[in-house]
């Protein structure tokens, strides 16, 4: 995983390099900062948080109804992270879900998951699906249940404070495909309404607006031999090219992945369910099945964003159920 | 209410291993063959097999089947039956299978996640197969079926009829 990173931020430049250094574990999270590309600061201290005008908080792959190893009870993790998000010091705006809410589209882990979620102090959640969720019957319960205020097929935007939010669904209509190529690869796929959508959606708006833009699959090819990526991203981004800051985050691989490519940075988050394996480092990726009991906290997640001022960066910190 | 969930499941786990117990000793030799009915659609004879894992009475419940027979759940594969398709490691072994018009092929997943089975043309689709759980299609008509796992789309495999 960290070769793949550093060969990522080698073709990037030295900043970038040097960036990374300070892109290393302390304890229980990681912090970083960027501006326009360029790292302004880097703290690693456990459980650091920068004051800013406002955070939010990202949470992905509940996967609620998953009960193999290793973890018997999602639901108590997912739990545990709205505790931990409840325990912050200053509260986020928001939470964020990247998807993979449920393990299999059941109407009762849905109703599980909204009961976990109802625990947070903070009431406002947004959602986007994962494969996971909109599997069985295209999306239909999906969007019964988290539908209303969206658009399409339950792509969405926002803004808060100056940020505009778009939360966009790359888990419908899955084509078949085994090929190399990204053509019908078992990628993601935003498809050709939501991508017009988005390029009316951003249209207005001032290049030194900050964009966060929320998916379930990465929106950069994490790996193409397990299909994390998404076929139509490029096309997606290419509207968003003239934004001076641009942050991803996106889910379903279960583990903390770092890119940065101009303006742009990519994040995923951890799951708060199981851990995936780096990519390439098991024959499929499918959950790490043998993870100790007591280490398990310690793969699971959330990520912590705060926006501190206007043409300032997005603090990304990642943080443990440890 | 989540506590009151947990502590009925090993009951619903027994209710569900005792359901197919008895549904396996109903079971008469001769009975595999399924057709369905009057859907105007003869090549189209689905059924699905559960296996005995403890969720096996809900987790097809929201199956896209194609008008699955009332009497499906005597057609509970046997571990004999030969044109089985092992689903392991996110991949279908085999990935190309050839039978004989009327034959009935069965999926198992030995994966810890779940798949499905999904065909390209939507003549038949799984629902969700978790850990250990069937399911089966019984191809009549010949041709080529390309089917792929709707969750993970790089899961793909090609059943021949001759």
């Amino acid at each position: 995983m960290s070769d793949k990173m550093n060969k990522d931020q080698e073709s990037d430049g030295v900043g970038r390099r040097s960036f990374l250094k300070c892109m290393a574990w302390a304890g229980t999270g990681l912090v970083w900062a960027m501006n326009a590309g360029v790292l302004t600061s880097c703290t690693l201290r456990p459980g650091a948080r920068r004051k800013g005008k406002f955070s939010f908080v990202q949470i992905s792959d509940s996967h609620i109804g998953f009960s193999k190893e290793p973890n018997q009870d999602v639901t108590r993790t997912f739990q545990e992270a709205v505790s931990r998000i409840n325990a912050l010091e200053d509260q986020p705006a928001f939470l964020i879900h990247t998807g993979d809410i449920t393990d299999l589209s059941k109407p009762e882990q849905f109703d599980t998951a909204t009961q976990v979620l109802k625990g947070a102090k903070v009431s406002q959640v947004y959602y986007i699906p994962g494969e996971h969720d909109v599997f069985l019957d295209d999306g239909k319960i999906y969007l019964e249940r988290y539908g209303r205020g969206t658009q399409g097929n339950g792509w969405q935007s926002f803004d808060y404070e100056g940020v505009h939010f778009i939360g966009l669904i790359n888990v419908l209509n899955l084509k078949k495909g085994a090929g190399t190529g990204l053509g019908g690869s078992g990628f993601g796929q935003l498809g050709q309404e939501q991508l017009e959508w988005l390029e009316k959606d951003v249209k207005g708006l001032s290049t030194s607006t900050p964009i966060v833009v929320f998916a379930h699959i990465p929106l950069w090819t994490v790996f193409p031999e397990w299909g994390w990526g998404t076929e139509d991203s490029a096309q997606a981004l290419s509207y968003l090219k003239r934004f001076g800051s641009i942050t991803v985050l996106n889910g379903h691989i279960h583990q903390i992945l770092q890119k940065v490519e101009g303006n742009v940075t990519f994040h995923t988050a951890r799951s708060t369910a199981f851990p995936q394996p780096a990519p390439g480092a098991a024959p499929a990726p499918g959950p790490i099945t043998d993870v100790p009991a007591d280490k398990l906290r310690g793969v699971l997640g959330l990520t912590d964003v705060t926006y501190i001022a206007n043409d300032s960066p997005l603090a990304v910190v990642d943080s443990t159920l440890a | 209410m989540l506590n009151s969930l947990k502590r009925n499941i090993p009951l619903i786990t027994m209710m569900s291993l005792l359901g197919l117990f008895l549904t396996a000793c109903n079971r008469r030799p001769g009975t595999e063959d399924r057709q369905v009915p009057g859907n105007g659609n003869s090549d189209t004879q689905a059924s699905a097999a559960r296996a005995a894992t403890p969720n096996s009475n809900m987790g097809m419940s929201n199956m896209d089947m194609s008008k699955p027979a009332p009497r499906d759940r005597n057609n509970v594969p046997t571990s004999a039956a030969k044109d089985q398709i092992v689903i392991e490691n996110f991949s279908f072994k085999p990935a190309t299978v050839t039978v004989k018009p009327g034959t009935t092929v069965t999926w198992v997943n030995r994966d810890n996640e779940p798949h499905t089975v999904s065909d390209s043309d939507k003549r038949f689709k799984s629902g969700a197969m978790d850990t250990d759980e069937h399911f089966s299609y019984t191809f009549a008509a010949t041709g080529t079926y390309n089917y792929f796992c709707a969750i993970h789309p790089r899961m793909t495999g090609q059943i021949i009829v001759r």
